[in-house]
């Protein structure tokens, strides 16, 4: 028991670990910043290709969702990362990752924006538009605010995944939080640090999680 | 001297694939006039009331709104002649995120560039006239459906509109709300708006209206005074469909 405590709780060695660690989180919360931004934004524009009546628009856009959801995140990564350099394109750890994440995320926030413009009726083009109102001014004026409300819980749920998914940089050696903990674990030949950083991450998500319950049960009745 | 028409339909038409909703419709409604339009459901009433502002766009024909065709010109034109084409549903349509002022406001700032100033003292004007400034600050779900009908009214009133078309504006209403929102039309009657209207209420169209327009198979069957498109129809059609809804 004494020695479990040693190998996975030990204070001592997560003390040491912390400093290390903060760098590692203060990484990781760039990079959140980064591929949240890049992923809310590219989603958005994305999602109104989709919604567009003009087929050269819709069409782009339908493969795009259609591929980054399929291809496994870890796989785009390394390959934009170990890959492109071969075709003489080297991009540095956190460029590689943005890049990554930029495709991938903007496929799964657009899907959820597009639920949210289609939850809009058409009722509220209509009106919009008969009061003299542009295609564009409706949608930012009246169908994205409501669009957006409706599916606030899906984007922020998605934006839990966005979070964890951010670990994954640590197999192109950028020192965020996992990447960190683990480096720390190999020099400590002590697991400690990786629970702490499995606290960590639980200790900043979980209340956000609540909170989606909370919004969609809210949202249900 | 006889003055133009303020809303002119010249031979208009209208299908989705095979199916023909809208023949060869003519219709003119001159400046001031209240027209009503009754018809069986299916008839092409909401969908002809749906092309004067090219929410529905013809298949062919023109709708001249004061002197100009709607059916040419720039997708800014398109929004401009919205402008003066005030429109009313029958879902009313208020945007559940603003409060009612912002309804009211919202096009005259960004479709017609007046300030936020003007704008406001505009809408609040208008609110007036529909009974309801002193709900400007409310959000559309905390009103009735008939208060919710009378902001949509002023929504549109407030871009001075030329006409203003209502497209079953009491139809989704409870039987006890109806009465407060055709009185705002009949208020707008009386000022002098020129109205094209949709819908059931025959009691309102024998009050109000200066001519009423029976279509049916999407043309125009017959058309006349209330008194007598109700006291004596001529065709068979409009006999047959007025003893169903007024017995």
């Amino acid at each position: 028991m004494q020695s479990l405590m040693d190998q996975f709780f030990n204070l001592e060695i997560m003390a040491k670990a912390l400093p290390l660690m903060l760098s590692g989180l203060w990484m990781t919360a760039k990079l959140c910043a980064a591929v949240i931004v890049l992923g809310l934004g590219g989603g958005l524009v994305v999602a109104l290709a989709n919604v567009s009546p003009r087929r050269w628009l819709r069409f782009p856009s339908i493969v795009f969702t259609d591929i980054f959801r399929a291809l496994p995140p870890l796989v785009l990564l390394i390959f934009i990362y170990s890959g492109l350099p071969f075709a003489g394109i080297e991009i540095s750890p956190f460029a590689a990752v943005a890049l990554a994440f930029l495709l991938n995320n903007s496929a799964y926030y657009a899907e959820v924006y597009r639920a949210g413009i289609l939850s809009v009726g058409k009722g509220q083009w209509e009106a919009a538009r008969s009061t003299g109102l542009s295609q564009t001014q409706t949608l930012t004026s009246v169908v994205l605010p409501q669009a957006v409300r409706n599916v606030l819980p899906d984007l922020l749920s998605n934006t839990v995944e966005v979070v964890k998914l951010t670990s994954l940089a640590s197999v192109v050696s950028l020192s965020e939080l996992l990447y960190t903990a683990n480096m720390a674990r190999s020099i400590t030949y002590n697991a400690s640090p990786l629970v702490l950083a499995a606290l960590i991450y639980l200790v900043i998500l979980w209340p956000v999680v609540r909170l989606v319950s909370r919004f969609q049960r809210r949202l249900a009745a | 001297m006889v003055s133009r028409p303020m809303l002119e339909i010249v031979s208009l038409q209208k299908c989705f694939g095979d199916n023909v909703i809208l023949r060869d419709i003519n219709l003119k409604v001159a400046q001031g006039e209240l027209v009503f339009i009754i018809g069986p459901s299916g008839s092409g009433k909401s969908t002809m009331l749906r092309c004067c502002n090219r929410l529905e766009e013809p298949s062919g024909g023109d709708v001249i709104v004061d002197g100009r065709n709607i059916m040419s010109g720039t997708r800014r034109d398109l929004d401009l002649m919205r402008l003066k084409v005030g429109m009313v549903f029958q879902g009313f349509h208020l945007y559940p995120h603003m409060s009612v002022l912002n309804n009211v406001t919202l096009a005259q700032r960004k479709a017609m560039g007046r300030t936020a100033e003007e704008a406001k003292a505009r809408a609040m004007d208008m609110l007036e006239r529909v009974g309801l400034a002193h709900k400007a600050d409310a959000m559309p779900a905390q009103l009735s459906g008939g208060q919710q009908q009378r902001v949509a009214i002023a929504r549109a009133l407030a871009l001075d509109p030329l006409v203003m078309l209502f497209d079953e504006p009491t139809s989704a209403l409870d039987p006890e709300l109806v009465g407060s929102v055709l009185a705002v039309m009949k208020d707008l009657k009386a000022k002098g708006m020129t109205m094209l209207v949709v819908s059931h209420e025959m009691g309102f169209a024998r009050e109000t209206a200066d001519r009423v327009i029976f279509m049916d198979g999407g043309v125009v069957v017959e058309e006349g005074a209330p008194d007598e498109i109700f006291g004596a129809p001529k065709a068979e059609r409009t006999q047959a469909f007025l003893s169903r809804v007024t017995r």
